[in-house]
């Protein structure tokens, strides 16, 4: 019989919509970050070097991406006779068919998939967090505790608590009330989205709520435990943890990697971060080149100047053009003499000579002032702009781009520029 | 396909000096992120050739490392494969590998049991880019025994440490001359071979009967008028890197846009084992003009028309020039590199100096690290 003690389920379906132009081809732990690695290369190296070699990840949104990226887990050592990587799709069932509707719904319908192991446990995961944790250290609290479910939750700034989903707990740190965003919050643990359940403890509760529309583990799961007596912990900790899901977090979490010692270190030896990479060869900087505080992925060509910024791998980065705080991610190429301030560019994209992102004054965006902030310039995969444009400050485009699109050669701060056919 | 393949990995270079002490020609860095056996191994893979055996002898320990998992050059199969073989000691032999024909002889088994009709012989350190499918094709057309890719050197390049070869005007080959004193010919033998499976065989087991044992020598040269053994033109780049000299040259022509592109953006790719390293780091402080960098680098200093290895840290105002620093170096504040190649995983102490007066100076030191 096939036992393994604790396998993971990766929750990977979700759009990202905060991230706007950045999702609309990608599922959000499909994104790139940090130069060469895509998001939920985080979670899947920490189970992995957490000792967990059965992850079955859950994918619903624009799967493509993720699917090639993931493949049979080979970068992450998660090819495995027994047990793996495996990609958990929504499928057609004999009665009904239905598409994952929320969290617990998802796995729920793959209660099949965490039968074959024979678990003890099962860690539920998000593939949209930046951190490094050993999930090994969590499950032994959980059995220290006795637990029936541990959840990770991390000190927050009071302040800033009525964001996240708090935690209260008692002196032993078992949770005794939650508060999802509350107004005045009683604690600032906030809860992380990951949950230890012992292996009856999750199947019974995803049965019984099996009817429940849009079935969500902190909205249902969690409370319907609470509430039968089950014994939830709180597993403080205390390291690096970002949420990635905003536009500005995202490029907050990309800029703190360029810190002389950055906060979240990628370069120690311990607790490595794996990714699929193609592309192995060194890069170029070439004889005119500026290049300071900013990290650069494998073979990229500069020739430019690069300040304070993260570039992924294969980039072309052409004379004279000088980039700043900004993230471009890979095989994106940038002509010459371009000045590009406070940008995001996806990959593939193709920037012709002459074209300036990031002037003017910070005008709100018009269509979507929430996601579009910050004052970045946000530009989605495989779009192309045109040579000589400019382009001011809280804006998007996607598509491929002509001249005629900017009126007078210049795409205001705050507007939007999506071509018919792209979505925004 | 219908060739396997040899890669002859097994040497050593007295003209490597410090830089074999440690390992064989085959397994030296190149190029920023590769070993030099990647050039031949993709190419194997590229080519469709799907059963390679590598033969491994000097200091192979870093070798065997490297090609611990096949998977990286798309050999993890269940038909065919790569096959490392190193000398054993068996019943009727307890010889090392005395020679290429030798080596290929004490794996004869390996030539007996395939099944595929010719044979792709290489060396494993050149760098390069070559189709063997074109070769072979061309030795089908030309009816020949054997086919040998040979090179144009440019004017003024030392022919002396090759096999140096004329060929008539049907190609055929007139001339073999094996490390000449003084070379005829500027055309040299890249050691790249095509031979019939079957011919193969008969060919070794003849020479071992004889007690002969070099591949050159005693079948290329020894059966020249009697065999038909024709020249293949090869033009792109190709460089062996066997000596300090040339092993120096071959990396900085990577700082050239032209073999740059070639080899890395053009298809198909060159593939290597892959270290999981971060990307290269510039830290305040960092000129970096005209150079190579890899990835799992952290700079503080400055680097001019230098190829700077994996996972090399280099350390507040320190100057490197003209220089290749290895694999996983660390350099001190203020150290001063020039003309210089640093062996992998040297500590060079702060404030030190090196400078290759005349030529270029292998660094070797081995002090300790401290590291968190």
């Amino acid at each position: 019989m096939i036992k393994k003690e604790m396998i993971a389920m990766l929750l990977a379906g979700g759009q990202g919509s905060r991230l706007g132009v950045l999702t609309a081809k990608v599922a959000k732990p499909a994104v790139a970050f940090g130069g060469k690695y895509r998001i939920i290369d985080f979670p899947l190296s920490n189970c992995i070097n957490s000792g967990i070699d059965t992850v079955g990840v859950l994918t619903q949104y624009q799967p493509l991406r993720l699917n090639t990226h993931i493949g049979i887990g080979i970068p992450w050592d998660l090819d495995r006779n027994i047990g793996g990587v495996t990609i958990l799709p929504p499928y057609e069932k004999s009665a009904n068919s239905e598409w994952y509707t929320g969290t617990a719904n998802a796995i729920y319908q793959n209660l099949n998939y965490m039968e074959t192991f024979n678990p003890d446990y099962v860690l539920i995961l998000s593939g949209d967090h930046i951190y490094k944790m050993d999930y090994e250290v969590m499950l032994d609290y959980h059995k220290e505790h006795n637990a029936d479910i541990t959840i990770a939750a991390m000190p927050v700034p009071i302040e800033e608590a009525s964001r996240f989903g708090v935690v209260v707990t008692d002196s032993e740190g078992r949770i005794t009330e939650f508060e999802e965003k509350p107004p005045k919050p009683k604690s600032n643990l906030a809860s992380m989205g990951i949950y230890i359940f012992s292996w009856p403890v999750l199947k019974e509760a995803l049965v019984k709520l099996s009817e429940q529309p849009s079935c969500d583990f902190g909205k249902h799961i969690i409370p319907y435990c609470h509430e039968k007596g089950s014994r939830i912990f709180a597993y403080e900790y205390t390291g690096y943890w970002k949420d990635v899901g905003t536009l500005s977090s995202y490029w907050e979490a990309n800029m703190e990697l360029i810190d002389i010692i950055p906060e979240f270190n990628l370069y120690e030896e311990f607790w490595k971060i794996y990714t699929n990479s193609d592309i192995i060869p060194p890069q170029y900087i070439s004889d005119n080149s500026v290049i300071e505080k900013s990290i650069i992925g494998e073979g990229s060509e500069i020739y430019g100047e690069i300040h304070s910024s993260v570039i992924g791998s294969g980039v072309t980065v052409g004379k004279g053009t000088v980039i700043k705080d900004s993230i471009i991610m890979k095989d994106v190429h940038i002509g010459e003499n371009c000045v590009i301030d406070k940008s995001i560019i996806a990959e593939g994209v193709e920037i012709k000579d002459s074209v300036t992102l990031g002037i003017g004054g910070e005008v709100p965006n018009k269509t979507k002032p929430n996601i579009y902030s910050g004052g970045l310039v946000t530009i989605g995969e495989n779009s192309v702009i045109p040579e000589g444009v400019q382009v001011g400050k809280n804006t998007a485009i996607s598509g491929v781009t002509v001249k005629e699109d900017y009126p007078e050669g210049v795409l205001e701060s705050g507007e939007t520029l999506i071509k018919a056919g792209e979505r925004a | 396909m219908r060739a396997i393949g040899i890669i002859l990995a097994g040497g050593n270079s007295k003209k490597m000096r410090e830089l074999t002490h440690k390992r064989a020609v085959a397994a030296m860095p190149v190029a920023g992120s590769y070993r030099c056996i990647d050039f031949a191994l993709s190419n194997m893979s590229n080519s469709h050739v799907q059963k390679v055996a590598v033969l491994t002898q000097y200091n192979s320990r870093s070798l065997h490392e490297h090609l611990n998992s096949s998977k990286w050059w798309d050999f993890g199969r269940k038909q065919g494969g790569l096959f490392v073989f190193t000398p054993t000691i068996t019943a009727e032999n307890s010889d090392w590998y005395r020679g290429t024909a030798d080596a290929i002889y004490q794996n004869l088994d390996f030539l007996r049991r395939s099944h595929e009709p010719y044979v792709i012989i290489t060396s494993g350190d050149a760098v390069y880019k070559l189709d063997y499918n074109k070769v072979l094709e061309y030795h089908i057309a030309k009816k020949a025994d054997i086919t040998v890719v040979c090179k144009d050197l440019e004017p003024g390049e030392d022919a002396s440490r090759f096999g140096t070869i004329k060929m008539d005007e049907t190609m055929r080959i007139d001339q073999f001359e094996e490390k000449p004193i003084v070379a005829k010919s500027n055309t040299i033998s890249t050691g790249i071979y095509v031979i019939r499976r079957r011919l193969l065989m008969e060919l070794i087991e003849s020479c071992a009967e004889d007690g002969r044992h070099d591949f050159v020598n005693d079948i290329l040269i020894r059966y020249k008028n009697q065999k038909r053994i024709y020249g293949y033109k090869m033009k792109d780049y190709w460089s062996n890197i066997a000596t300090v000299d040339a092993y120096y040259k071959t990396n900085m022509d990577f700082l050239k846009a032209d073999v740059r592109h070639y080899f890395f953006k053009q298809h198909p790719d060159i593939y290597s084992k892959v270290n999981d390293l971060p990307p290269a780091k510039y830290n305040p402080g960092a000129v970096v003009k005209n150079s190579l960098v890899s990835s799992g680098c952290i700079i503080n200093g400055t680097v001019e028309n230098s190829i700077i290895f994996s996972k090399s840290f280099i350390g507040n105002n320190c100057v490197i020039k003209n220089s290749i620093i290895l694999n996983d170096v660390y350099l001190g504040d203020n150290a001063y590199i020039e003309n210089c190649i640093v062996e992998s995983r040297d500590t060079i102490r702060a404030n030190a100096r090196h400078v290759g007066e005349n030529g270029v100076k292998v660094v070797v030191e081995k002090n300790e690290r401290y590291s968190l």
